[in-house]
Order: C-alpha cells, then structure tokens, then sequence
C-alpha cells in the first residue's frame, strides 16, 4: 500500500498510509482463494464474511463488498486502519505460508472508503418505534459505538453519553489522526446517528447522573462502555516535574484538543525538543510519532523488555523506526530529574536483562545491578498502561468489580451483577484493541436484545 | 422566572442541604438540556463575572465544592470553575470568575442571551461538609466565590462560621453582603486598608484563633494564601481543608495533569479533589506545576488581543 515517504511524513499529521487504487484493490482481491471454511472468518472478533466481500471486490462490485462488510461493522474505515490484523483473520490465510496472506484489513479499508466517497446516502434516518424500549449507552468509543448501532438497527430507541464535549472515545483522544483522520472518524460516526441513534456529549455518567438514575428515568437496558481511560504512572521520583505526562494527557491535549494549533486553538502544550517515551505498546508509539511531528529534535522509546516482547503492532514500530523514533530496549528509568523550578531535566535510568518467563509468558526482567545511566530529556510521556475510570464502579451500588477495577461481566453477553446493565469492551478486559471491544459491544447488543424481548415477554 | 423545565423534571430540594430527591431524568434528556444559555450576567469587579447559566441537569445534581468544565467557544480551552450556586427548581447554574487569561477573558466577553459551547459537570468530589464546631472561612480574592458555598453548607449543618475574607483593595472584594449573610460573624481585610481592616487575611485568622477555640479552617483562594494559612493553622493544630485548581484538561481522571502530591501521595485533583488536607499538600510542586504553560498563556492572550 502507497505511503507518505517517511522524511516528510514524520513532520506533518496527514496520514501516513494513503491507501489501495481501485486497480491495487482488485489485484489484491485476485489473490484470495475463496476457502470454503473461512478459516479468515474465525480471526475477526465482528466475524465479517471476508471471502465474500473480496470476491466482490476481485469482481469490481465495490458497493456490494462495501454492503457485505458494512453489515457486520459500523466502523470499517477505522478497522481497515487500526486493526491488528496480522494477528486476526490475516493470521489464518492460507497464502500466508504462500507468499504473505491476503491484505484482508487494507481490502477492508478500501472498500469503506469508496463507499464513502461514491454512495449517496438518502438521507432518512429511521424513527424508532414510540412504544420501543430504550436502551442507555454510556461511553462512545469503539465498544459503546457498535452496541448502540447494533441496537438501533434492531429498532430500539438508543441513547449514547459521552464525557468528553466529542464523540469517539479512545479513537478521538487517543488514536492521531495520522492514523485515524478525523474526516473518516467523523463519516463513521454520522453513519451511526442516521441509523437513529441519539449522542449527548459533556456527560459524565457517575457525576451528571447515575446508572441507577437511567434505570429509573425509562431506560430499559444499560451498556457501559466506558474504556481503560485512567492512567498509569510508573511511581518513580520526580514523576510531578514539568514535561513528564501521561500519554493520555499529551495524546488529549494534541488529538482532542488540537494544541498543535495553538494559540488559533486555545488548549497550549510545551513542544518537546529531546522526548523519552516509556513504554513500547501502540499508544507509546503513537505519543513517539506525535512527538516527532510536533518538531522534536529526539524521540526515544524507553522500554525495560526487548524487541520481542514489545506489545505494539510490528506495522506501528516499522513506521516509527522509519520515520526517525530510537529504540532503547531493555532500559528502564528509576527516577526524574528537575532543575529549582520544577521542570524536567534528565532521567535517570538502568539496564535490564531478561530473566525466567513470568505469568504473561513473557521473559522477567531484570535490572543489571551499576548500570545507571542519565539520558537528557525536557520531555518525559508515560505509556505504560490505563485502567478503567474509577467514577462508574464508585458510583454504582451493587455493580461487581475485579481486583484491578475492570467490571465483572459474563464473557458471552457482557451481563453484569445488574440486571439489565451490561458492560464491554477495556471497561471489562483491561486495555485491549478497537476490534475486541467492538466485538463486545457487539455481543452486548445481542444479549440485551433477547433481555429485551423476554422483558417485553414477561410485561 | 419560569424555568421552561418539563413538568415532573424540575429538581426538588435545595443543593445545599442535597435534601430532596433528584430529578427523575425522562424531560430533561433533551437537546434543550444542551444549550448552555447564560441567562444572567453580572460585573463584581473590574475583573471578576458572574454568570447564571441554563444547565439543568448539572444543576440537578451539583453540591457545594464541585466544578464544571468550560468551553466557551469552539476554539477554547476546557477550563475548571466553582459552581457557585445550584438552582435546582430553574435549572440553573451560577459561576463567578476572573477575568485572568485567554479563556476567562473569552467567557466574559459573551453576553445574556448567548450560549457556553460546552458545559459538562458536576464534577469533584463533593465538601465534606459535617459539624465541626466553629469554622473559619477564609476566602481570598475571587476564591471568596469558591468558599461562599461551602460556608452557607457549613452554617446549614450547624458550625459557628466566622468568615474572613480579603482583597488587595476594595474594589476588588466580592461578595460581601452574601458572605455576611452565610457567617455568623465576618471579618473584612483588605492589603491597603481601603475597607475593613488593613492586612492579610492571615492575621485576622490569628487573632481569631487568639480569642477563641477553632475547630476547623477552610482556605480558599491564591495559592501563597492557601499555604500561608496552612502554615499558621499547622502551628496552631486547626485541621484546615483547601480548595486546588491545577492545570486540567478533561475532569474525570483521564489525564492526570491535575496530579498534587498530598501526603507524599499523587492525587487527582479533578477526582480525588478538589479539596484536600492543606497540612498534607506539597505546596512547592503545586506551585511549579500552576506555572507550566505560563508562557503560552501570554501568548494566548498577545494572539487574542492582536485579532481584535
């Protein structure tokens, strides 16, 4: 697939892959063999029937293949983008033991984006029923997206809550438009409201109102879908100085809040000149590349395992390698060093080694006793993690809740200890990828589906 | 004034008291819930606004120390202020604010009848309000709207408050006749002595403290105020309670930009705030942290001035 040549790109936000030709696109498409079991099929969490919509596309009937995979996901121009597929439906292609699998996720961004640009939708957006039953939605990211849409599609009346003043979750906050621009991300989600669904931003569900408010106003159903948004810090010294953020908060401040474009926009944040980033899963690869383009001199990536271990997508640590991002592996930093007044100077670091698998099966690591080291650094961005926002399960009673904060749910349906209230996606899992919260969310409006129907049943 | 709220959706009971049980949700999820309508506005000072805005279902739900986030236009910054006031029965909430920086100075300049883009709250843990005995209410500058609240709330649970309140001259002092109102007994400081007594707050805390047994002290206002009282009541074993307003940008724990180290602990303003133990807050790093985007501010404000 066609990129921004890496120089160039590494200094601007448009995005880096550019995408198929329809000629590319039909080539690829060629490639597949149409297996009769679809071993593809049993890779993607939205089980997409991804033999058919290729054949459709090998055969040039963009709009049917865009239908075939629209019917399964609400979201597949950002999917085609931000999935791992390599380790999903690419994973099981039989040509990978070819000459590579199929570029199932590429085809499937292909074909979204043409029906963006070349289906006119009518317009109508579908009224549900005035005696249907109501159906809260708390969260718009990717798992809260795909239920509400599910059951709008079933012709329940949905409403979606959504803390921030945009719709989209991690996808607006987190994920840079370099990746996700937000033309697509914006077409995605109005694709979602023509299909009946009601949005309120600025609510924050556990503050504005409650679950058990929702519950008693009419509502018949609830899905939290509310993802891992609380940061994880490392509980190092110097963590408070100036220049060391969350990724969460440097990501925000860029993505959501456009500070690249201050002072036309009014949210500020301090350029980073020389930026370790630490952490190497794709959230830190992402700070890094932001990091990059928003001028840094040198970006780093600080990580305590080693190449092997790290848990971003290998597409995600090629481009950052290419466009310039360093990699210092099997290092981690032990304290951050401020000048008198407060801002960040230098980190201090040691050496690891890999010991003994541990539970994740991944090696231990472990710190080589002397090896301390400085790096210079104005800027220090935490990507080791989030966990679920704690305002739901503190105001929640009765909701059950695992050790680490995430929501008890039952695996298939998303049910809670509520009844009625199911819950999907990070909120659930601890954070995961856009396609596994989608495919909760998913199951989700299944579940409460046939909740509601035995609800009416029993009414 | 007819609230235009949707019979059976008006709040019941007073914010102040959390009395009363809150709206039922049905006639309030609307658009019109949505359009943050300033209703009233109000010159306290040269510098400082209050504003009543249309905002129902915050309204319905806000308590004495909580905050709102505020974007007044679509370029603007998400910025936290007090809720000062909660009318639950109009729907409405009431911030009073300075006029400092870029976005404060965007938010004054709008007019009754126009609308915030984006209001969302309440948010923050809510005053621990309980009956301590006698309370000092100590408010500095705009921090006086801050307090006024959360001492009418400390009255209403039965304290003796004896509010103090300061302004670098008279011109500047806010809320007086409210903070009176809210006290059983209200001491007046100004810097240069134009009103009440000449001096700091800090010392009319003093003399209180001299004459009669505190129980608990509550400071709000600029910072060295904060922690210069904190200081005094260290000294002088008041468990004292201070109100933070860090650099934040989404409210609900998100970011964690808002972090203070209290207790040796990092914090959450936005959720685990914004009040906490003053004797326990590491003042030093608050301080440094407030002046991270310092000189972007004063870009901010050279950009908006040249435009206009």
């Amino acid at each position: 697939m066609p990129e921004q040549d890496p120089q160039t790109r590494a200094r601007n936000f448009e995005e880096v892959a550019l995408g198929y030709t329809e000629e590319m696109a039909v080539e690829e498409a060629a490639r597949c063999l149409a297996c009769k079991n679809k071993p593809c099929v049993r890779g993607c969490p939205v089980n997409i029937d991804i033999p058919a919509f290729i054949q459709l596309v090998a055969e040039r009937r963009f709009r049917e293949a865009a239908e075939v995979v629209a019917q399964a996901n609400a979201l597949a121009a950002v999917c085609g983008r931000v999935c791992p597929q390599e380790e999903q439906c690419e994973k099981y292609c039989v040509m990978a033991r070819v000459n590579g699998p199929v570029a199932i996720g590429r085809l499937e961004r292909f074909v979204a984006d043409w029906a963006r640009e070349n289906v006119a939708h009518n317009g109508d957006r579908p009224q549900p029923a005035p005696d249907a039953q109501r159906v809260a939605v708390v969260g718009s990211g990717p798992a809260g997206l795909t239920c509400a849409g599910d059951l709008a599609a079933r012709g329940y009346r949905v409403c979606v809550f959504e803390a921030l003043h945009e719709l989209g979750g991690v996808l607006r906050y987190g994920i840079p438009e370099f990746r996700l621009p937000r033309s697509i991300l914006d077409a995605q989600i109005e694709s979602i409201r023509r299909m009946g669904v009601e949005f309120y931003t600025n609510t924050v569900v556990g503050r504005t109102f409650t679950i058990q408010q929702l519950l008693e106003s009419g509502f018949d159903a609830v899905f939290i879908g509310t993802g891992a948004g609380a940061p994880v810090f490392l509980n190092i010294p110097g963590e408070e100085l100036n220049g060391v953020y969350a990724a969460n908060e440097f990501l925000t401040r860029v993505n959501l809040m456009k500070a690249k474009d201050f002072p036309l926009e009014g949210t500020p944040l301090k350029r980073p000149r020389r930026c370790a980033v630490i952490g190497a899963g794709n959230t830190a690869m992402d700070a890094a590349r932001t990091a990059l383009r928003l001028g840094a001199e040198e970006v780093t990536i600080v990580y305590r395992r080693s190449r092997e271990e790290m848990p971003a997508r290998a597409e995600e640590v090629h481009h950052a390698e290419e466009e310039g991002v360093k990699f210092q592996l099997l290092t981690n930093p032990v304290e951050f060093l401020g000048d008198e007044n407060g801002w960040l100077k230098k980190m201090r670091c040691i050496r690891m080694e890999l010991g003994e698998p541990d539970e994740s099966g991944r090696r231990r690591p472990h710190p080589v006793p002397g090896s301390e080291f400085e790096m210079e650094v104005d800027t220090a961005i935490i990507a080791v993690g989030q966990t679920p926002n704690p305002l739901i399960r503190q105001t929640t009673e009765g909701l059950a809740v695992e050790k680490w904060g995430g929501i008890v749910v039952d695996e298939q349906t998303g049910a809670t200890s509520i009844p009625g209230v199911f819950a999907g996606g990070d909120v659930a899992t601890g954070a995961a990828t856009v396609i596994t919260a989608m495919g909760a969310g998913r199951r989700s409006a299944i579940a409460i589906d046939e909740y509601l129907k035995s609800k009416r049943g029993a009414g | 004034m007819d609230s235009g709220l949707p019979e059976g959706s008006r709040g019941s009971g007073d914010w102040i008291s959390g009395n009363g049980h809150v709206c039922r949700l049905e006639g309030l999820l609307s658009p019109s819930s949505y359009r943050f309508e300033i209703l009233e506005k109000e010159r306290l000072s040269e510098s400082v606004v209050r504003m009543v805005i249309r905002a129902p279902l915050v309204a319905a739900s806000a308590r004495p120390g909580q905050f709102l986030l505020i974007r007044p236009q679509e370029r603007s910054e998400r910025i936290p202020l007090t809720i000062s006031h909660a009318d639950r029965a109009r729907g409405t909430i009431t911030i009073i604010f300075q006029e400092v920086g870029a976005t404060t100075r965007e938010l004054g300049a709008l007019e009754e009848g126009q609308q915030v883009k984006d209001l969302v709250g309440p948010l923050g843990t809510p005053s621990d309000i309980r009956r301590f005995g006698t309370v000092a209410c100590v408010g500095g500058g705009v921090g006086i709207a801050v307090m006024l609240p959360v001492a009418r709330a400390l009255k209403h649970a039965g304290n003796r408050v004896v509010g103090i309140i300061g302004a670098r001259t008279k011109d500047l002092l806010i809320l007086e006749r409210e903070m009176r109102e809210a006290s059983d007994e209200l001491i007046v400081m100004t810097d240069d002595g134009s009103y009440g007594s000449r001096g700091l707050v800090t010392e009319a805390l003093a003399g209180l403290a001299e004459r009669e047994r505190v129980d608990h002290c509550y400071a709000i206002g600029p910072l060295p105020m904060m922690h210069a009282v904190c200081r005094l009541t260290r000294e002088k074993g008041i468990p004292t309670t201070v109100s933070l307003d860090p650099v934040m940008v989404d409210g609900t724990g998100m970011c964690g930009g808002c972090r203070v180290t209290v207790g040796g602990e990092a914090k959450f303003t936005c959720v685990d705030g914004p009040e906490f133990d003053g004797h326990l807050v590491d003042w030093d790093t608050l301080r440094a942290r407030k002046t991270i985007y310092r000189e972007e501010e004063r870009a901010a404000l050279e950009a908006r001035s040249g435009k206009a």
